[in-house]
């Protein structure tokens, strides 16, 4: 079972995030950076998958600048066997630009599997994934929650809108996790020393043309303060009176 | 002759859905600002054409019907080849999709089969020039990023609920046409369907949620977050992700930054704190009601109206009254 892991390095979320001067972006000061989330759980699920076989080889792939390879470090440390870091001078917003960079180093590589997390917790675009797999012309199954590989098939389960689905499909194929498949593991000391001499290839990213790009980014309007109205069971009038008359919603 | 724009008609179980008459909207705005039409796509097991026609009150001129028992089920595959293979034979200007469960999986395939980046998860969309501008929150929407689009056709997703479906009636002309390929060789083959519950409001449809958080102190007490959500009469429930953790509800029920993001008219807190993860998916409802037993919970900063309390006196209070006020209309 050889897998692919496609993840991205991301600024951790819980933090007053800042415009930097110019305003086309994100004040990069003081930001820590880990992978994305559901990168976390994809890289576990490939993980579990190779171990549960007991054979079986995990690639990691991230794009962008050279602090990419902290994060594929990162995967590296917590099990992978090996990593390629596809070096451009910034991640571009274009996802097509990006499947395009992916599917060229995926395609050939044998996989069996190429998993990615559902979207990215910053640009949170959901595209990559389903794009590279076009592009590779192999089925596709998106936000999966449980994930099964046997006999050349894979069986998952996809988490809907107030539903659910159990799917089947023909590998190779493309999967885009969502959380619930398993909690990323932490690397253990041991992890991240044999990290280190695992091998990191660096190849420079085929993007090619850039047609979807941000022009701006600016904080959200501030939502009005807050109120309190009053305590208990005594301030259910005075709510109702301000949902039928001030919000009009009742 | 590329001034035309196509709109992804979501249907489910036979039905268009909500999300179906807003793609027609925003289409509209484009369309009207590209000086075309609005043709719409809809595809669904025999039956769906009886639909088509809810389409033109939104603004469609035309709507391509397309019936086939393999469209019963959302097919990723099969519908992907027929909006692609639409596009590129009638010369679009721009796609435009919403970003539901449906929306999310489908738009970015369609754009990779035409060989162009896709501007999802958009709250804004106009057309500026060469240009599809639009709104797309960043960042678990701490952020909001302007972002360009330059290719054509320009593929577009709308968060749901971003666009206020419009009534601009025309008489559309119907078109039956034929799926491209076989849509029941599709590889990825549905064994399951497992319905969450179907009876009631999807939270992407819903004017109001009622959610509940770890406060409740008991799956048993959920049912009062149910019953204020029924005494709304078009609400659906929520919960917090320590909730559905705990298994007291479903996975899919969870509102959050991993979760679903909503923006009903109204959400109502209750027994919820107000962790940052969970007001990353609510917190651009358009009125926020908390309830809660702590004064200092972060819930407050962010709550038009806040009742500081105990939810499991407080609410069965309010759902009476809520009932009354709704009985007294």
């Amino acid at each position: 079972m050889k897998i692919a892991v496609c993840i991205k390095r991301v600024p951790e979320m819980d933090v007053r995030f800042k415009i930097a001067p110019g305003g086309m972006g994100v004040d990069e000061t003081g930001l820590k950076w880990d992978m994305s989330d559901f990168d976390g759980y994809a890289v576990e699920a490939a993980l579990q998958m190779t171990e549960k076989l007991g054979t079986g080889e995990v690639v990691v792939i991230s794009l962008g600048p050279d602090a990419a390879q902290e994060t594929l470090r990162k995967a590296l440390s917590m099990g992978a066997t090996r990593a390629v870091h596809l070096k451009a001078d910034r991640i571009p917003f274009d996802n097509f630009a990006i499947a395009k960079a992916l599917a060229a180093e995926l395609q050939g590589g044998g996989y069996d599997l190429i998993l990615f997390g559902k979207m990215a917790i910053d640009s949170s675009n959901g595209a990559v994934g389903p794009m590279t797999a076009e592009l590779l012309g192999v089925p596709c199954v998106t936000a999966v929650s449980r994930l099964e590989v046997a006999n050349g098939k894979g069986n998952a389960r996809r988490e809907l809108e107030g539903a659910a689905e159990l799917v089947e499909f023909p590998l190779p194929a493309a999967v885009t996790i969502d959380e619930g498949v398993a909690r990323p593991r932490y690397p253990s000391l041991k992890g991240i020393m044999a990290a280190k001499k695992k091998p990191l290839e660096v190849k420079p990213a085929q993007l090619g043309d850039v047609r979807l790009t941000v022009t701006t980014m600016a904080l959200p309007p501030e939502r009005p303060a807050g109120r309190i109205i009053g305590e208990g069971v005594a301030a259910v009038p005075e709510l109702i009176r301000l949902l039928q008359t001030e919000a009009k919603v009742l | 002759m590329a001034n035309h724009v196509l709109a992804f008609a979501e249907s489910r179980g036979g039905a268009l859905r909500k999300v179906a008459f807003e793609a027609a909207t925003a289409a509209r705005v484009l369309a009207d600002a590209a000086g075309g039409e609005v043709h719409a796509v809809v595809a669904g097991a025999p039956g769906i054409a009886g639909e088509a026609e809810a389409l033109g009150r939104y603004g469609a001129d035309a709507v391509a019907v397309v019936e086939h028992p393999a469209f019963a089920n959302y097919n990723a595959e099969a519908l992907s080849a027929l909006v692609a293979e639409r596009v590129k034979s009638g010369g679009y200007r721009a796609v435009v999709f919403v970003a539901s469960a449906q929306g999310k999986d489908l738009a970015p395939r369609v754009a990779a089969r035409l060989g162009v980046p896709l501007a999802a998860d958009l709250t804004t969309v106009k057309l500026e020039g060469d240009t599809v501008v639009g709104s797309h929150p960043v960042n678990t929407g701490k952020v909001i990023a302007t972002v360009a689009l330059v290719a054509v056709p320009a593929v577009v997703s709308l968060r749901p609920g971003a666009v206020t479906a419009a009534e601009q009636p025309r008489s559309a002309r119907l078109e039956s046409a034929a799926p491209v390929g076989d849509p029941a060789a599709s590889r990825v083959r549905v064994t399951e369907t497992i319905a969450g519950n179907t009876a009631k409001l999807d939270l992407g449809d819903a004017p109001v949620i009622v959610s509940g958080g770890r406060g409740l102190k008991a799956a048993e007490n959920f049912k009062l977050v149910e019953e204020l959500a029924a005494a709304f009469g078009n609400a659906a429930v929520g919960a917090t992700r320590a909730v559905t953790d705990d298994g007291w509800r479903p996975h899919s029920d969870q509102i959050g930054q991993t979760g679903r993001q909503v923006s009903p008219n109204l959400y109502v807190a209750v027994g919820i704190s107000g962790a940052i993860q969970h007001l990353a998916g609510m917190r651009t409802s358009k009125t926020i009601v908390a309830i809660n037993k702590d004064r200092e919970a972060p819930i407050f900063k962010i709550a038009d109206y806040g009742i500081v309390g105990d939810v499991l006196e407080v609410v069965p209070a309010l759902t009476a009254a809520v009932r009354e006020a709704k009985g007294s209309h």
